[in-house]
């Protein structure tokens, strides 16, 4: 268990969402809502693998602080990241974002905001791999930038 | 002595994943130590030819061209993230 109202953890294996929701909303009835994320492994073009490398030293305890700035964010609020790294087929789970709130608008808006920043600031690559046996590094974009630094415009609630 | 890490395309073009170097005098700053590191090889030149596609952790805090080197002890150097 964590101290915070936000955990986070790196896996190889898959995850169970339905089980991670349960767990965190077990024992709670002061709680309206409740939110599921699950980013998945999309087979553009005839993608056939993912890997995601991470930096081991780093990233868990990056993605704790993301937590933890949402916990600060949305007191009231909690949560679990759960993201994976290693070689991924299509239609895999890569990453877990489960919230829940008294209320529905904490709830998406805790579940976008670790999105938005798990995606810029948590030390992954993605690199694609074909049928044809070619690889290339994912691309960073632009607009998963634009959506992150919309929330350190946007004052906490 | 300072451990380098590089990672993804980074590590590729320079052709591996760590090295251990005694810190130049003048590399004050990141960008002074990448270009000192731009002249170490071919690799590390090609590596780190566009800063702007060039990320930097020093001691596993986020930094930018202008962080000031104080005794680090790991800089991990990679492109622009791409998880979630």
């Amino acid at each position: 268990m964590t101290l915070s109202a936000f955990g986070a953890r790196l896996q190889v294996e898959p995850f169970d969402a339905a089980a991670e929701q349960a767990a965190l909303l077990a024992g709670r009835t002061d709680l309206g809502a409740a939110v599921c994320f699950t980013g998945l492994v999309r087979a553009d073009d005839g993608l056939a693998a993912l890997t995601l490398e991470h930096y081991p030293a780093m990233t868990l305890a990056q993605m704790q602080a993301i937590a933890d700035k949402a916990a600060a964010r949305w007191p009231g609020v909690i949560g679990t990241v759960i993201h994976r790294h290693g070689r991924l087929l299509p239609g895999a789970p890569i990453v877990l974002v489960t919230t829940a709130a008294p209320h529905r608008a904490d709830a998406f808006a805790a579940a976008q905001y670790l999105m938005d920043w798990l995606k810029t600031h948590a030390p992954f690559w993605k690199r694609e791999e074909w049928a044809d046996g070619t690889s290339k590094w994912v691309d960073a974009k632009a607009s998963d930038n634009d959506a992150a630094a919309q929330w350190q415009a946007t004052p906490a609630p | 002595m300072v451990q380098l890490l590089y990672f993804a395309w980074v590590r590729e073009m320079i052709g591996t994943d760590s090295e251990t170097i005694a810190l130049p005098a003048e590399a004050t700053t990141v960008a002074a130590l990448l270009d000192w590191l731009a002249a170490r090889s071919p690799g590390h030149a090609a590596a780190l030819a566009d800063r702007s596609r060039i990320r930097v952790a020093v001691d596993q805090n986020f930094a930018t061209l202008a962080t000031q080197l104080a005794a680090p002890r790991e800089i991990a150097i990679f492109p622009p993230v791409t998880g979630g």
